[in-house]
């Protein structure tokens, strides 16, 4: 049984890790009051451009010895930013600026987001010119797996808490400033007031417009470092296309799943992980059928959690306030 | 003093409802600007001038008489579910779970097609297949809408969790009859019989689809604008509080307007599985459920507006699909194009709600008041 968690916990871990950054992310977004349905597209986009990133310098390279590491890392995580960055910022200029309908703008922005993904992932694999549907980035990939030191010489504690790459640490300690930041600093409050009740934050001196953008912009970044992290690290430097898969409406599952707060976030998206990856462990024997229903679980996990937490309808559990609409100052 | 305030240069007012030629003009011209970006893209990525590019959209279309009936298949498919949402968005039920009720729909109607082809004759057999998956549709869209009623649970985050609920159930049932064993997929069902199949009425297989839709297309117009069930659906879309103190029982008015929908879209997964594909899969509903929000948010809810909407979406994505086999791009070319048209008529919306003034027209107001 020992011998199956330590297995098992660790795979939970990495699968979960891409859904933490989402879900901080999309908490974060969501704590302004915009919805951010895009966030599937953004984790592709911000994948995409670090893939892109590593892809160049690796190419670059005269010899495979003139690698580094560290450049090979800086590189990336600079594409994955900016990358998701400009995605944020694009969801900011149409439902802060222009207030367009954030539901809407989401879901074109998912469209555009995976398309744009899938193309470039395409298109450079042709430009890679081997045969096979994937691109291999395992230079870049090895330096983002580099488990902490004394991961191996520790027995059971270091697979189980020493074993990862770095961003897998980043995503916890973003969470917990996350959650600090939200609940103990007056940052979050005023955040939180945009979020619950704009004009209210409007009167009180607050600027709407630079919380909302600065909130959506932050998170989309940090989403886009869960589709790096998928990337590098969990698919070991393999882009193919469409492999992410539906990791990002599940991070968005994950924020009502915590109720919108970050520093739940962390063993919640372990747990998603392990559901996630349950029907590889259950044994059903021949029955290759069963399976496919234990992958629901997640979802209807999810769904259990959104009707409990609104049947109890208790103030602090709900989704803040203002979510999903548009401010503007002088409708009132 | 009063000339130290700072006077921002931009002043933003909402703007009183424009005509309608001007706000389609609006979106028109939106339009066209994205075409040229689109244009633009093309061009970078494929070094074509953009005229060739556009003369390959639009022969994807309508070169051949076949591909014009593909086109006009895909045009009522994603009209059908457009159609299916538009009650539920008239509510502001934010109803994103179209392609979990299609995929019930077209699950009903398979199951329907397996299990009793040997009971039932044909004829006897395709009202039932209507019949189960409009209850399938109907069942998967009024389970997040009897939580919405009742206690007030997000149906955004609802209804999209339901759709990959609905997609793993279609993947157990397709391995449970997986034809040949352990081929994983389903493959076209009763193709020696063609029972269960619908009728292909002059030989043409999508013409039934398109004269189907065309008469929801008209039916759903007549339903939202000149019924009292299509009247308080508005009133609650509009205020639930207003919606209660003349007496509408709004949560009666959800549950019954999901039903609808779901029963649309169960409708409409049936139309691909009996109509047309003859086969089930995970992915037949090609996201039309998410399209299907842009398509009827673009038109705003206005059924007859949404042919023209889903027309278009439906002739760039061809058109796209085409360029990309034509200049050997990947296929998500097409959803690039497709991405940057909406983002351009989602921001043209603007436009059409708000006015701009500048600083000086500002000033010449406060000389007024002087």
């Amino acid at each position: 049984m020992f011998d199956f968690l330590l297995t098992f916990i660790p795979r939970a871990i990495v699968q979960g890790i891409p859904l933490l950054y989402g879900s901080t992310g999309e908490t974060l977004t969501e704590k302004s009051g915009n919805l951010n349905l895009g966030i599937p597209g953004i984790m592709y986009v911000g994948a995409i451009s670090g893939v892109i990133g590593s892809f160049f310098y690796e190419s670059s390279l005269p010899s495979p010895e003139a690698f580094s590491g560290f450049l090979a890392v800086l590189i990336t995580l600079c594409a994955t930013l900016l990358g998701s960055l400009l995605m944020g910022l694009l969801y900011c200029f149409l439902t802060v600026t222009l207030r367009a309908n954030q539901n809407v703008t989401g879901l074109a922005m998912t469209t555009f987001g995976v398309g744009f993904g899938n193309f470039f992932g395409g298109s450079l694999i042709k430009l890679s010119g081997n045969n096979m549907p994937y691109l291999a980035l395992t230079n870049t990939s090895m330096a983002f797996r580099a488990p902490m030191p004394g991961a191996n010489t520790t027995g059971w504690f270091g697979s189980l808490f020493l074993s990862y790459g770095f961003l897998a640490y980043l995503a916890v300690i973003l969470s917990l400033i996350a959650a600090f930041v939200l609940k103990k600093t007056r940052i979050g409050l005023h955040l939180r007031a945009v979020g619950e009740n704009p004009a209210t934050a409007d009167a009180a001196g607050i600027n709407v417009a630079r919380y909302k953008y600065a909130a959506t912009c932050i998170g989309s970044m940090i989403a886009g470092l869960g589709g790096l992290y998928y990337v590098m690290d969990y698919a070991s430097g393999i882009w193919s296309n469409n492999a992410f898969g539906d990791r990002g409406w599940l991070a968005i599952a994950l924020v009502i799943f915590t109720i919108w707060r970050p520093n739940l976030g962390i063993l919640s998206s372990f747990l998603f992980g392990g559901l996630y990856i349950l029907h590889m462990y259950i044994p059903t024997g021949m029955d290759l059928t069963v399976k496919e229903l234990y992958k629901m679980a997640p979802y209807v996990v999810t769904i259990i959690v959104l009707i409990i937490s609104s049947i109890r309808n208790r103030r602090e559990n709900q989704p803040p306030a203002s979510l999903g609409l548009s401010y503007f100052r002088e409708e009132r | 003093m009063a000339n130290k305030l700072k006077e921002p240069l931009i002043h933003i007012s909402r703007r009183s409802v424009l005509p309608w030629y001007q706000s389609w003009g609006i979106r028109a011209g939106a339009v066209i600007l994205s075409l040229g970006v689109c244009a633009l893209v093309t061009m970078l990525t494929t070094g074509e001038n953009p005229f060739s590019v556009f003369g390959a959209i639009y022969d994807a279309s309508f070169s051949t008489q076949r591909r014009t009936w593909v086109l006009f298949q895909n045009i009522a498919m994603l009209l059908s579910v457009s159609l299916a949402v538009v009650p539920a968005f008239r509510m502001r039920f934010w109803n994103l779970g179209g392609e979990g009720q299609m995929l019930a729909g077209g699950l009903a109607s398979t199951a329907c097609m397996i299990c009793l082809r040997d009971v039932l004759p044909n004829a006897v057999l395709i009202p039932v297949i209507v019949v189960c998956s409009i209850a399938a549709g109907a069942i998967w869209g009024m389970i997040p809408a009897l939580f919405k009623a009742k206690w007030g649970t997000n149906e955004t985050l609802f209804t999209l969790m339901m759709n990959y609920i609905a997609i793993q159930l279609v993947s157990f049932f397709i391995i449970v009859w997986e034809m040949p064993k352990g081929a994983g997929q389903i493959g076209i069902i009763n193709q020696n019989t063609e029972i269960g199949w619908l009728p292909a009425i002059g030989g043409q297989k999508y013409l039934l689809n398109i004269i189907v839709v065309a008469v929801l297309t008209a039916a759903m117009y007549v339903y939202m604008n000149y019924s009292k069930q299509g009247y308080e659906i508005s009133v609650v879309g509009e205020s639930v509080r207003t919606a209660r103190y003349v007496g509408i029982k709004v949560e009666r008015v959800i549950v019954r307007t999901m039903i609808i929908s779901g029963a649309l879209c169960g409708l409409t997964g049936m139309l691909l599985v009996s109509g047309t594909d003859h086969t089930l899969t995970t992915t037949i509903t090609g996201g039309r459920g998410f399209t299907a929000v842009l398509v009827a948010w673009m038109a705003k809810f206005n059924p007859v507006w949404m042919i023209l909407t889903s027309f278009l979406l439906v002739f760039l994505d061809k058109g796209a699909g085409d360029i990309t086999t034509k200049f050997g791009l990947n296929r998500s070319f097409s959803d690039i194009l497709t991405g940057i048209i909406l983002f351009f008529i989602i921001g043209s919306e603007f436009f059409i709600n708000y006015r701009i003034s500048f600083r000086h027209s500002a000033k010449k107001g406060e000389t007024d008041h002087v």
